[in-house]
This record gives C-alpha cells, sequence and structure tokens, in this order.
C-alpha cells in the first residue's frame, strides 16, 4: 500500500520540483499503470517508493514504513515488503537462474531447504523451468525480464513495482509479460507499472495515473492513457 | 538458520575471489610489491644500525689504574666496581706487561728497548653498552678509587651517535612516505576491484540486503587475499635477504659487513606482513565499498 502526502522533491543539484505537493494513494492488492513523458517525475516517484532519495517535503508511506523520517538501518526491512523490475533488467550476470532467485532469499536469511522449495515454484509460475542453470546472456530478453519477476517475487512481496519492464522487449514479449503481472496481481500481490506505452496500457482496463511537470494531470479507473503527452 | 547464513557469506568470499580473478591477482601482486618495498627499508634500516652499533662498540674507554696499586689489588678490588656501572658491557684487566707487549706488537720493538715495564700503567679496558653515554660512564668511572684517569674517545663516540641518528630518521621518514603511497596504491585497487562489483551491490540493496550482510564477503575476500599476499610476501623477502647476504659475504670487498641473520628477524617480519595484509584487506574492502552501501 502505497500513501504520499503531499510530497515534494527538489533535488540537491536543482532549483525545479521534480514533484509538487504531489499525492497519491494505491490501495492493496490494486493493479496501478503511471504514465507520463520523460522528465514528468516517475522516475522520482519510484526512487521515493523503494527508499532511494527522502522526499524535501510531505509524507511518502509504503507498505507501512514511513520513508519521509525512517531510520536508514530500517531500510532493508521495507525494501523485503517490495518487488522491483526494471527496464534493464538488473541480472547478475556471472549467476545462473536459479542462483538470480535464489539470492534475493538467501540476503533475507532463508535455509537452503526454504529456497530449495521456493525457488523451482516461481520459476515455474513465470514460464522458467528448465532453464534453471542458464546464465542471463544465455537468455531473450523476455526470458530475462521473466528472472527478474521471479526474483522481485520469490520472497512474497506485498508490492511489485515495475520501472519500464517493456522498454526492451518486442510487442509480443511485453503483452505476455503484462499478462504474467496480471495474474501475479490476482493473487493478491500490489503491481504498480511505470510506462509509456500508450497501447499496453489501453489493452488492460487498469487504473492509469498519468503524471507531467511534478504535477498529477489524471488519474483514471477506465484504463485509458487518455491524456496525450509525446 | 544463522550457520546457514555465515556459511553462505564466508563461501561468497571465497567464491568471490575466483570469480573476480584478474582483480584478486592485482591486488595481491600490490600488496606483495608494497609490503616487500617497506620490508627492505626496514630491514635495511635494521642492519645500518646493527652495522653502525658494531663499530661503535669497538670503541673503548681505558681506565687506569693507581701506580702504587699492585696488579692483584687493582683487579681484585676496582674490576667489580667497574663491572657494577650500568653501562659497562665489559670489562677486562690489563696489566702494565700485558699493555707492554700489545704495544710492542703495534709498533716498532726497537722503541721500546732498554725501557722498563713501569712506564707504563695497568688498566681496564671498558666497553659500553650506549655509546651515546659515554661521557656520564668516564666521570663515573673517574669517581672509582684507584683510577687516576679515564680516556674515552668522546669525539669519536658523538660522531657515531650522530651517523646513527640520521641513519635513523632518513630511514623512518622513507618508510613513512612508503607506507603512505602503498596505502594509496592499495586503496585504489581495490576500489577499482568494487567499481566493478557496484551494480551487483546495487542489486543486493534493492533486493533488501542488510550493508552487513553485503560488507562481509568483501571483508572475507579482503582478509584472505590479504593473508595471500602477506604470506607470499614474506617467502620473496626471505628469498631476497638469503640472496643478498650470501653475496655479501662472497664479496671480498665487503665481507666484513654483519649481515642480521634472517633466523633472528623472521618471526617479526612475518607477523608484520600478515598484520599489514590482512588490515589492508579487510578494512580496505570495508572502505572501499561504504560509498556504494550509502543508498
Amino acid at each position: 500500500m502505497v500513501q504520499m502526502n503531499n510530497v515534494t522533491m527538489v533535488y540537491d543539484n536543482s532549483d525545479v520540483a521534480a514533484l509538487d505537493n504531489f499525492s497519491l494513494t494505491i490501495n492493496e492488492g490494486e493493479f496501478a499503470f503511471l504514465v507520463g513523458p520523460s522528465g514528468s517525475g516517475k522516475t522520482t516517484i519510484i526512487k521515493l517508493l523503494t527508499g532511494e532519495i527522502r522526499p524535501s517535503d510531505g509524507k511518502v508511506v509504503v507498505n507501512g514504513f514511513n520513508m519521509s523520517n525512517m531510520k536508514q538501518r530500517k531500510m532493508p526491512q521495507m525494501r523485503r515488503t517490495l518487488g522491483v523490475i526494471f527496464q534493464d533488467f538488473r541480472l547478475i550476470d556471472k549467476m545462473t537462474v536459479y542462483d538470480n532467485v535464489a539470492f534475493a532469499m538467501r540476503v533475507v536469511g532463508a535455509t537452503n531447504k526454504q529456497i530449495k522449495a521456493r525457488v523451482p515454484h516461481v520459476l515455474e509460475l513465470v514460464g522458467l523451468e528448465g532453464r534453471e542453470k542458464r546464465l542471463p546472456a544465455e537468455l531473450s530478453g523476455g526470458e530475462q525480464q521473466r528472472v527478474a519477476i521471479a526474483r522481485a517475487l520469490v520472497n512474497n512481496p506485498t508490492m511489485i513495482i515495475a520501472d519500464e519492464p517493456t522498454g526492451n522487449l518486442d510487442p509480443v514479449r511485453s503483452l505476455e509479460l503484462m499478462l504474467l503481472l496480471e495474474k501475479i496481481n490476482e493473487m493478491g500481490t500490489t503491481i504498480l507499472v511505470v510506462t509509456h506505452e500508450k497501447e499496453l496500457v489501453n489493452a488492460f482496463s487498469k487504473r492509469v495515473i498519468a503524471i507531467d511537470g511534478g504535477h498529477l494531470i489524471s488519474d483514471g479507473m477506465d484504463g485509458y492513457y487518455s491524456y496525450e503527452m509525446e | 538458520m544463522k550457520w546457514n547464513k555465515y556459511a553462505y557469506l564466508i563461501g561468497e568470499g571465497f567464491r568471490n575471489i575466483f570469480t573476480h580473478g584478474f582483480m584478486s591477482f592485482a591486488s595481491v601482486t600490490i600488496i606483495i610489491a608494497c609490503l616487500i618495498v617497506m620490508g627492505s627499508f626496514t630491514l635495511l634500516d635494521i642492519n645500518i644500525n646493527n652495522i653502525i652499533d658494531d663499530i661503535g662498540n669497538q670503541n673503548q674507554i681505558l681506565a687506569y689504574v693507581d701506580e702504587t696499586l699492585s696488579a692483584e689489588d687493582a683487579s681484585a678490588t676496582i674490576q667489580t666496581k667497574i663491572a657494577a656501572i650500568e653501562n659497562v658491557a665489559d670489562v677486562q684487566f690489563v696489566s702494565r706487561t700485558e699493555a707492554k707487549e700489545n704495544f710492542m706488537e703495534k709498533y716498532d720493538k726497537s722503541l721500546m728497548e732498554g725501557i722498563d715495564d713501569e712506564v707504563f700503567r695497568h688498566r681496564f679496558v671498558v666497553q659500553l653498552n650506549d655509546l651515546s653515554l659515554m661521557e656520564e660512564t668516564q666521570s663515573e668511572l673517574s669517581e672509582i678509587e684507584g683510577i687516576v684517569k679515564v680516556n674515552a674517545p668522546l669525539d669519536y663516540a658523538d660522531k657515531f651517535v650522530s651517523v646513527r641518528n640520521v641513519v635513523s630518521v632518513v630511514s623512518l621518514a622513507l618508510i613513512v612516505i612508503l607506507v603512505f603511497i602503498s596505502l594509496f596504491i592499495m586503496s585504489n585497487t581495490i576500489k577499482l576491484a568494487t567499481f566493478g562489483r557496484r551494480e551487483e551491490i546495487a542489486i543486493m540493496k534493492m533486493v533488501g540486503a542488510s550493508n552487513g550482510f553485503i560488507r562481509c564477503p568483501f571483508i572475507i575476500e579482503g582478509l584472505i587475499l590479504g593473508i595471500v599476499g602477506g604470506g607470499l610476501a614474506f617467502l620473496a623477502q626471505w628469498g631476497l635477504y638469503g640472496a643478498l647476504q650470501s653475496k655479501i659475504a662472497q664479496s671480498l670487498a665487503i665481507s666484513f659487513v654483519t649481515i642480521v641473520p634472517f633466523a633472528e628477524l623472521w618471526p617479526a617480519v612475518l607477523g608484520i606482513f600478515l598484520a599489514v595484509g590482512v588490515g589492508v584487506g579487510a578494512f580496505g574492502g570495508a572502505i572501499a565499498i561504504r560509498n556504494y552501501l550509502k543508498v
């Protein structure tokens, strides 16, 4: 669950507010698209939600953690409630598919027994059974993104944040990936997808939050990316 | 569960050494090179000090005995008093007959023909522990009853002390400079090694790894590389020292120089090399990734 109240974010090296008195609520179990052109403030929102930066003003609460005044040592605990997926996959090149996913479990102190039981199950869920021993470089872009999803999913996060997850994929793989995220959402995980792919957003009847210049432009449940930004 | 985690972290530390083989090799090589340079200068300093001490210790103070005392009385009463002085390393009694014989051995015998032993005095040849305290020892010897004159080569002693002090200061300055240069090179090598892994660290942070969890394999890796580097540097230093020692022994020109045997030095050399290797490796590893942990 995400709650942003009157959030303003001004970076140290800039006079312009990346987010200006911005408010947003995403409830548990929701599936929402966050859309907007380059420089609109999408990345700033992601960074605020993942704890990479702290707001200049206002309140940000993620899964019960108040990010505005939370101690840095609490950050790992907060991040364990999130699964994050990036456009460039961010897999560890020297680790196999299995190890990339298992790694996220080791970080939270899971036993070998728990890892052996959980990782194959998640890899099967994202359609990567039989690919366990491959290295990321031996997989297609779509498969690499599935590994990233499996890694995000393996610790049962409350919420998955996907930052332009289809940016490096062709339309068919993009659609497959969104269907996978929809399936994960149906199992109860909150999903926030940051994208600027109009066709993809319009193919799903989900909540669409549009921002530009650090302001909320529209927030509709009709599932259409109606605001013309390009 | 905890053991499982520790076993994983230690295993990761070992695995990282091989996964990033080239950087591991570079780090160990730099540690070895820096330790050998520092070690060689330190050993050179130790040997120079040793040689100077040896030469210095050959300087003797001569304490002449009152003419009225017989050889037996002098050696019986005065010798123990001299030996009791703190700075005295060794004392030997030389009778006037022996003194004459020594003189004749050294100079033209014809000079002493017809001259009686009585011209010479009984004397004590005194060697000191610390050359810089020669003046104080000279006055202490003068105060002993039965000693009438004390000859001490004070100028000579002063010069030796000055030379030794200059050598010590220059060596210390060089060692300090080399330590800083070595630390700079080592920290940059470690930074370079960790720079290539910043993505990996960012991924760890993203999935919720604590700073301790991320840092631990780096420290273990640094610790192992430090031990390996320190150990190999010790072996190389040993080899170099031995080679130099045998070269000096074979050389006619400088064969008089006594080199401190490595057997006397190796425990300290090994201890310091391992400590520096471990310290630089472990702390270097922890400090180098500090910037990447601030997210």
